[in-house]
């Protein structure tokens, strides 16, 4: 057991709608996002004492602060690497919590991503950073190498190569998370479930992956509150205990262009994250009852199945090959609808899930939910977190 | 080719006026009918002799727009051989402008048309300008002059430029492509490709190759490295086929291919010269290093030999 695990807990979650032109500016989503979180978790602005959020969030700490009339910090901290950071933020909040040094601290995103900056574009920006991230950049984008879609497709065309993973294989996974985004009245793709047919007559992004691979891009805003057990045992909610938060980043580790290890079939950040996940909660994979896997392309969901020990390696699209994912599965995926189907708030929303699930209190609702497991960001350092019932 | 060019220019200018042209049929009825309805023209002047004497013309008198109508040459008709505009048409397609588009058409109307009236066209060629570097390509605006006359009278004019343009090649710019930041650990790299060759950073302490480089050897510490040159031979580790979206400097779709190269280090590079659909793990390719502009050398690869 580790020195944060079971010390903190969620106590409130909250979120903008999720949109492609949320029509307002970035703050002010972050600003309603903790708000909703503060009142669902029945605390005040004042209650609060950190903030923490992800390295390439536009909205500073202190902007948020200064919105929500927080009247003072004690702890604020960014998490880099992206959607890696998703899982972090509120690992940086329970260790806050769990040594003394804040009480309340609310993690937060919020992003114009679709009507604002995209990820999914070419960064020229980073390739022309004068520091080692931009150095690395030099490796890959002079080579045409340069969207997210096509740093994971190199993995993917890979993968397939070794295991004989399949288009369809991959298909599954964006085929049962818009299964589930169908029933979500807050998914982007409420009501649109895809079947595998169209997943495969769907257009080329950068092959092997096709449009329906590549998850969705959206304005929104999340955030949730963490604060000690104790504290959480005199709040509405029923307490979403963090049993486990780690990071994790491998040997010869690059953001997204990991190409230079032994094998290029899996990755050993999300393999780190999951060894201490189990260590720290004192579980096992068949302990868990729902998995929010971070599926910002669905290869990437197979691979994390492998790295987290559900199934061996190369064999996830067996794992998942009889409705597994599905819910009533052995392992039900993304019941909100993930990143594919939901929206894509860099994996925050996934969290809002978990605690839903645990909660008891979401739209498809898993039974008797003791342990979820959440993901961060992948082909990147990452994070992951246990949540389970007090 | 320029000289040619203008020698064959000043050739025509000198010739003047082409002969003219008589039009096909005289001014008439049917052909103003059938152009006022195609364009909703419904000013009665055209049709009703009543109405066009009502304002104060000696009868119906032919929109002044159709004046190109009364000289065209019909369903299959060619230009003389003195026209200027087919000289010079002529001229840059063999030069290799072969594209064109419109640019200015300026009419001056000197006076009424009516039915009945025979008229011709002669054409003077006013000026050459060229070569220009335009959004559609390299290409020369032709200028030439119509003139239309029932015997002796100009009737009408009109001044007529087009662009000749050689279209641009559907490769894109490959200098907008994004630049490697250069610096104190990757410089060597930079300078070999523009050197002519492909450079592999090597530790002299323990012997170890690694790509992409850095300034300390992971495996023995050692921060002083060197290069070795390598063969420019590897083959297809893995590879995407890039279709969406748009990449600087880079035409849709291509190839970007992970390299393991035979000295044993991987390296990405975009893989040219090929079919996508052939592409395959496993492929054996070989070095291309393309000179992009004087501050960048690239290395592509392409299938080997």
């Amino acid at each position: 057991m580790s020195a944060i695990a079971d010390k903190a807990a969620i106590v409130g979650i909250g979120a903008t709608e999720f949109s492609k032109d949320s029509g307002r500016s970035e703050l002010r989503l972050a600003a309603e996002a903790v708000r909703a979180a503060l009142n669902d978790a029945g605390l005040a602005p004042a209650d609060v004492d950190g903030l923490v959020t992800f390295s390439m969030d536009n909205n500073t700490e202190v902007a948020v602060a200064r919105e929500l009339g927080i009247p003072s910090l004690e702890f604020f901290s960014r998490i880099q690497y992206g959607g890696g950071a998703a899982c972090a933020t509120v690992q940086q909040a329970a260790m806050a919590v769990a040594t003394g040094i804040a009480d309340v601290v609310v993690c937060y995103r919020a992003f114009n991503e679709r009507s604002g900056y995209r990820y999914g574009q070419v960064s020229s920006a980073l390739a022309s950073a004068p520091t080692s991230s931009g150095i690395d950049a030099g490796w890959s984008y002079p080579m045409g190498l340069g969207t997210p879609a096509a740093q994971v497709a190199m993995i993917a065309q890979r993968y397939m190569h070794v295991y004989g993973a399949t288009s369809e294989d991959f298909g599954r996974v964006s085929v049962v998370d818009r299964k589930h985004a169908a029933t979500n009245p807050n998914a982007f793709f409420y009501g649109k479930p895809i079947t595998l047919a169209e997943h495969q007559s769907s257009r080329w992004i950068v092959e092997p992956l096709h449009l329906l691979d590549c998850c969705q891009e959206s304005d929104g805003g999340v955030a949730i509150v963490v604060t000690s057990v104790e504290r959480a045992r005199d709040l509405p909610n029923p307490p979403v205990i963090i049993r486990a938060a780690a990071q994790g980043s491998g040997s010869d580790q690059f953001v997204m262009t990991s190409y230079y290890r032994d094998a290029l079939t899996g990755l050993p950040e999300m393999g780190i994250v999951g060894e201490q996940l189990w260590s720290q909660a004192g579980l096992a994979p068949e302990d868990v009852d729902v998995a929010v896997l971070y599926d910002h392309f669905t290869p990437f969901v197979l691979i994390q199945l492998e790295e987290l020990g559900f199934c061996p390696r190369g064999e996830a699209r067996h794992f998942i090959a009889d409705g597994a994912l599905e819910i009533g599965g052995r392992l039900p995926l993304n019941p909100h609808g993930g990143q594919l189907g939901e929206a894509y708030i860099h994996g925050m929303n996934g969290i809002a899930e978990g605690v839903r699930q645990v909660r008891g209190a979401a739209v498809n609702q898993v039974e008797d939910v003791a342990h979820v497991l959440v993901t961060a960001g992948t082909g990147v350092p990452t994070s992951g977190l246990i949540l389970g019932a007090a | 080719m320029t000289e040619r060019i203008h020698d064959e220019v000043e050739r025509v200018k000198a010739a003047g006026a082409s002969a003219p042209k008589p039009g096909r049929d005289p001014v008439n009825q049917p052909m103003i009918n059938n152009w006022v309805e195609a364009l909703g023209d419904t000013n009665p002047i055209y049709v009703d002799d009543a109405a066009a004497r009502a304002a104060g013309h000696d009868g119906i008198v032919a929109p002044p727009a159709m004046i190109q109508v009364w000289t065209m040459g019909g369903l299959h008709g060619q230009r003389n051989t003195d026209d200027p505009l087919g000289l010079m048409l002529r001229l840059f397609d063999d030069a290799g402008y072969t594209s064109i588009v419109a640019t200015n058409c300026e009419q001056t109307y000197h006076r009424y048309l009516h039915p009945g009236e025979q008229v011709s066209m002669h054409t003077t060629l006013e000026d050459v300008v060229g070569p220009k570097q335009t959004g559609l390509g390299e290409g020369w605006f032709v200028t030439t002059r119509n003139v239309w006359t029932v015997g002796d009278e100009p009737v009408a004019e009109m001044l007529f430029r087009v662009l000749k343009f050689a279209p641009r090649p559907a490769s894109p710019d490959r200098s907008a492509v994004l630049r490697p930041i250069v610096g104190h650990d990757n410089a060597f790299f930079w300078e070999g490709t523009a050197a002519g060759e492909l450079r592999v950073q090597h530790c002299p302490t323990c012997g170890r190759l690694r790509h992409p480089p850095g300034p300390m050897c992971p495996s023995c510490g050692a921060d002083k490295q060197d290069w070795v040159v390598a063969a420019g031979r590897g083959t297809v580790f893995s590879y995407v086929v890039h279709h969406h979206p748009p990449v600087p400097g880079k035409q849709l779709p291509f190839v970007v291919a992970l390299v393991e190269l035979e000295e044993g280090v991987r390296m990405l590079g975009e893989l040219i010269d090929v079919d996508p659909a052939t592409v395959h793990v496993g492929m054996s390719v070989q070095l291309a290093l393309t000179k992009i502009d004087d501050e960048l050398t690239l290395p592509f690869w392409r299938p080997a030999s």
